[in-house]
């Protein structure tokens, strides 16, 4: 038992706490920072963004990650956009008003300090991205322009077409590069972490396999940030780039980092919906397509007329009928559990009636063809390509998918996980919202992480260890986790079964979706934490894994993630099982309201649950953070 | 649809590969290109053979990790479309398809369908970025990009770095790359500070990798994001003006 965890937030006002306590941490100054090393795993949006800003202030940098270029992290996939409190709207947007939207918008779940702050910095943002060249959208004057999100009433997001995050995650890299070239990056690309060292309960160092030539390193430092994304694969279909996975985290909670509220996973609800069972992943269709396009179902289940045929007395234009302020704007959660609760109505559109329509026709009658292709256009030849429909002329068929995971490593105000020496950034931690993300908020999150907050707080851990030398790699420690790490590959390729890693994986998200996806009630989680454990015992005893370990092996890559897989699997549904209420993307069905709205329980569920690996996947230790709100009232989020 | 692979095959780096070839039958029109050979590689498990290893994650288009030769074509057939985004009912049922890596010195074949493109982080590296550093910048409004601006340097950003250009050319020129790299930034007014050495870094990275243009324009017909030959334009008046302007070469002539 860790006791109370203490999330280490600063007194004061809420406004003034991030300022105030920027001057309070201590500092490293420029001539000790070239001294001390410090690793970062990932290249997303935080990750890049995070190296980019420690290199240039000197620090001596490595980055690991899986790709072979920095610039295809996930984060590249990013459509929609990404929010800012600039107000440049005039629309009443304000500092306060972003953070009081996401503290609501993540259903009361999240840490009020952290929120705010990151409100605060989300307009440095904006002015650090325009300065790298990053072409977000504008309008004809020159200026910058705005679209609004889900869970707002106010214009504040910025947007590159629909390619943000790739546009985003270009200017990190850059930036990153830029580094490279003055020698204070280092980059190490196609080589996986595979465990994190520590040492008498401080992270250390990190070992890593070469996916070219299968050699296992060792790689010490000073400080470790996780910047390694979310974990959403674990329901083998969603919205997340194929090799997206948990393993640095999850090796990390191994090794004693604690794992907060897993359960919370977004399933976003504009997705194309599967189309067969070979499908590998499944594309999200921007949340701004909600800007202009509506979303109903025909009102009689037994429906059979092409959309366009159908009359407006025969359509359900359901959220706008049942939301009538936020209309199709409603936050992902809500949008995605009425799609679900049309579709089992068998009111669902598409060959295996597993949609709603999103129709754009309205739109394009009132802004013309023109305006609608300039907005969306890319997004709507990616549909074309997929599904060989054209959605200028045939309403989009769309259906929620897993896509986002706020649960993550537990970190206090300084994005320090409990083991010292190891901070977690972006998706994979659990800070800033809550059970239900906000559209266009995960980019500033992971901005705001790396570019903002980690150089400060990072410096003030460091401040407090100068002088002592990195531990070596030829330590104890080392030998230890590398000898692991080869034990476990050699496990992989030798048990000589005769079930792919994919099998494995295809099951194991079956169990997920089907039990811990969008809604999920007692019965479904036991059952689902009586078959994870199986399947795992079969994964050891069947897998097949060919070829070797000294060179390109994908398979065995994917074994390795999959293992992984297997027991957050089994924690999401036990959070899922212990969180006996419902908040956002978490619904309980034993919890809901008369109309079938999510019904938090305060008096028993304000904390954040940060579980602690026992050495037993069936048997983790619960911690609680206990949630403070002294500025935001608690109240039924109500989108009427 | 049954079909005949014909797929190219290469242990390591230092290996010499060789065309294999495989049926696959039930493959459906809806699935994509590397469902299709997420399908085979199933297959060939079940089998105890090793499966092709070829290179991908995103599968929407956009990180660039895809591309292979298919049927002599980088990325396949159809236009402006990445291999992962490539859909099987663009093929026919008992169609045989050549599948291979990109083919170019500076991308050496690490397995199978698998290339290393690392030098085009080097050219990255050599100026493709503006030097703004963290929190140095001003009030994101305060400089007015022209619409017209903007929409230049987007459509050229919107490269992904998948290499089809290098692999498409008859000569491995990576101009089209490099040019989209350096003309998203010269293009708008924070990047003018550093245009000048930005295209002289970057064109003089890409000559030490890369085959010389001229001027095929198979590069456009092969990119995903249909990146215009104008842009190799620009970088090539970039270039001479730059020549005739930076003072640090001046100096030293
Ligand atoms: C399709 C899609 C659209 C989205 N659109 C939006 C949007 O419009 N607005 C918004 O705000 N958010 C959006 N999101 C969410 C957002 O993109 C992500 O949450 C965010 O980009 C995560 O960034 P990150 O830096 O934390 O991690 P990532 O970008 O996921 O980066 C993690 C990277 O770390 C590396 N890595 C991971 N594990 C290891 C390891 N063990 N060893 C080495 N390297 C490793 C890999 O390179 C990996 O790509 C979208 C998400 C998806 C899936
Ligand atoms: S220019 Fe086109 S083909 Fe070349 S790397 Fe960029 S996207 Fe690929
Ligand atoms: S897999 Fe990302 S572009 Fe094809």
């Amino acid at each position: 038992m860790i006791g109370n965890l203490d999330s280490a937030v600063p007194p004061g006002d809420i406004g003034d706490k991030w300022t105030q306590h920027k001057f309070d941490m201590k500092l490293v100054a420029p001539n000790n920072r070239r001294k001390l090393d410090v690793i970062v795993v990932g290249a997303g949006l935080a990750g890049a963004s995070a190296a980019a800003t420690l290199g240039e202030q000197g620090y001596n940098v490595k980055v690991i990650t899986y790709h072979d270029s920095p610039r295809r992290a996930h984060s590249i996939a990013a459509q929609g956009g990404i929010n800012a409190a600039k107000n440049y709207k005039n629309d009443g947007d304000s500092v306060y008003r972003l953070f009081y939207d996401t503290v609501k918008g993540g259903d009361y779940r999240s840490r009020e300090a952290n929120v705010h702050r990151l409100a605060e910095v989300s307009v440095d943002i904006i002015d650090q991205c325009v300065a790298q060249g990053v072409p977000f959208a504008r309008e004809y004057g020159g200026l910058l322009d705005n679209r609004s999100f889900g869970g707002a009433q106010v214009s504040r997001t910025f947007y590159a077409r629909g390619q943000t995050g790739q546009q985003l995650l270009l200017g990190a890299y850059q930036a990153m590069m830029k580094e490279v070239a003055a020698g204070t990056v280092e980059l190490v690309t196609k080589t996986e972490m595979l465990d994190l060292v520590v040492k008498d309960g401080v992270a250390c160092g990190v070992v890593t396999r070469d996916l070219r030539t299968g050699a296992v390193e060792r790689h010490s430092a000073h400080a470790v940030l996780l910047t390694t994304g979310g974990y959403g694969n674990v329901f083998y279909l969603s919205t997340n780039a194929m090799h997206s996975n948990a393993t640095a985290a999850w090796r990390a909670h191994r090794r004693g980092a604690l794992f907060a509220n897993p359960c919370y996973t977004q399933i976003h609800p504009t997705c194309i919906p599967q189309a067969e069972e070979f499908q590998s992943k499944l594309t999200l269709m921007s949340e701004s397509l909600r800007n202009d396009g509506r979303v109903w179902v025909p009102k009689d289940p037994d429906e059979t007329r092409p959309a366009a045929q159908i009359p407006e007395e025969d359509r359900d234009y359901y959220l706008e009928r049942k939301y009538p302020s936020f209309g199709n704007l409603v936050p992902r959660d809500v949008a995605s559990r009425n799609a679900k609760t049309v579709v089992d109505e068998g009111k669902g559109v598409g060959p295996l009636k597993n949609g709603v329509y999103l129709d754009f026709s309205q739109a394009i009658e009132r802004l013309g063809k023109e305006a609608i292709s300039e907005k969306y256009g890319n997004l709507f030849d990616m549909y074309e390509r997929i599904t060989d429909e054209n959605p200028y002329e045939t309403p989009m068929r769309i259906y929620p998918a897993v896509h986002y995971t706020m649960g993550g490593l537990w970190v206090d105000y300084h994005l320090q996980s409990n083991v010292p020496g190891l901070f977690v950034l972006g998706e994979a931690n659990f800070s800033d919202h809550g059970a239900n993300r906000l559209g266009a908020s995960a980019l500033m999150q992971g901005l705001a992480d790396g570019y903002f907050v980690i150089s400060y707080t990072m410096a003030n851990y460091l401040a407090g260890i100068l002088g002592q030398p990195a531990v070596p790699t030829d330590d104890a420690a080392f030998t230890a986790t590398e000898a692991d790490v080869k034990n476990r590959i050699n496990q992989f390729l030798s048990i000589g079964g005769t079930r792919s890693p994919d099998h494995f994986h295809k099951e194991l998200g079956k169990i997920m979706w089907e039990h811990c996806g969008m809604a999920r009630n007692e019965a479904g989680l036991t059952k689902a934490l009586g078959e994870i454990p199986a399947l795992r015992e079969e994964f050891y005893k069947d897998l097949r894994v060919l070829g070797s370990g000294d060179s390109i092996n994908q398979s065995l890559e994917k074994a390795g993630r999959i293992a992984d897989f297997l027991e957050l699997g089994e924690l999401m549904c036990r959070d899922a099982l212990e969180r006996n209420e419902s908040c956002g993307g978490h619904f309980r069905e034993e919890s809901q309201t008369e109309e079938g709205e999510a019904l938090r329980r305060d008096d028993e569920f304000s904390h954040a649950a940060a579980w602690e690996w026992t050495g037993d996947p069936s048997n983790p230790q619960l911690h609680k953070e206990e949630l403070v709100f002294d500025n935001v009232a608690l109240t039924q989020r109500s989108y009427k | 649809m049954k079909l005949k692979l014909n797929i190219w095959r290469q242990i390591d780096r230092d290996a010499k590969g060789a065309m294999q070839s495989y049926e696959l039958d039930e493959v459906s029109p809806e699935m994509s290109f590397l469902e299709m050979l997420d399908v085979l590689n199933e297959k060939l498990i079940a089998e105890g053979s090793e499966p092709v290893e070829f290179e991908h994650d995103c599968r929407e288009g956009i990180c660039g990790s895809c591309g292979v030769m298919i049927n002599g074509q980088a990325h396949g057939p159809q236009k402006g479309t990445a291999t992962c985004q490539l859909h099987m009912r663009k093929f026919s049922d008992g169609d045989e398809i050549n599948i291979e890596p990109w083919r170019a010195a500076a991308f050496p074949v690490l397995k199978d369908l698998v290339v290393d493109r690392a030098p085009f982080d080097r050219i990255v590296e050599s100026g493709g970025y503006i030097t703004a550093p963290t929190g140095a910048g001003p009030d994101a409004n305060l400089i007015p990009v022209p619409k017209d601006a903007a929409d230049a340097a987007f459509d050229a950003a919107a490269c992904i770095g998948c290499g089809a250009c290098v692999a498409a050319c008859p000569n491995s020129a990576a101009q089209l790359f490099t040019a989209a790299k350096i003309e998203h930034l010269n293009l708008l007014p924070q990047g003018q500070a550093e245009k000048h050495q930005r295209v002289l870094g970057m064109v003089g990275t890409m000559e030490q990798y890369f085959g010389s243009c001229t001027n095929h324009g198979e590069c456009t017909e092969a990119c995903p994001k249909e990146i215009p030959l104008d842009y190799i334009a620009f970088m090539n008046r970039d270039y001479v003006k730059a020549q005739l302007k930076n003072r640090k070469l001046l100096g030293q002539r």
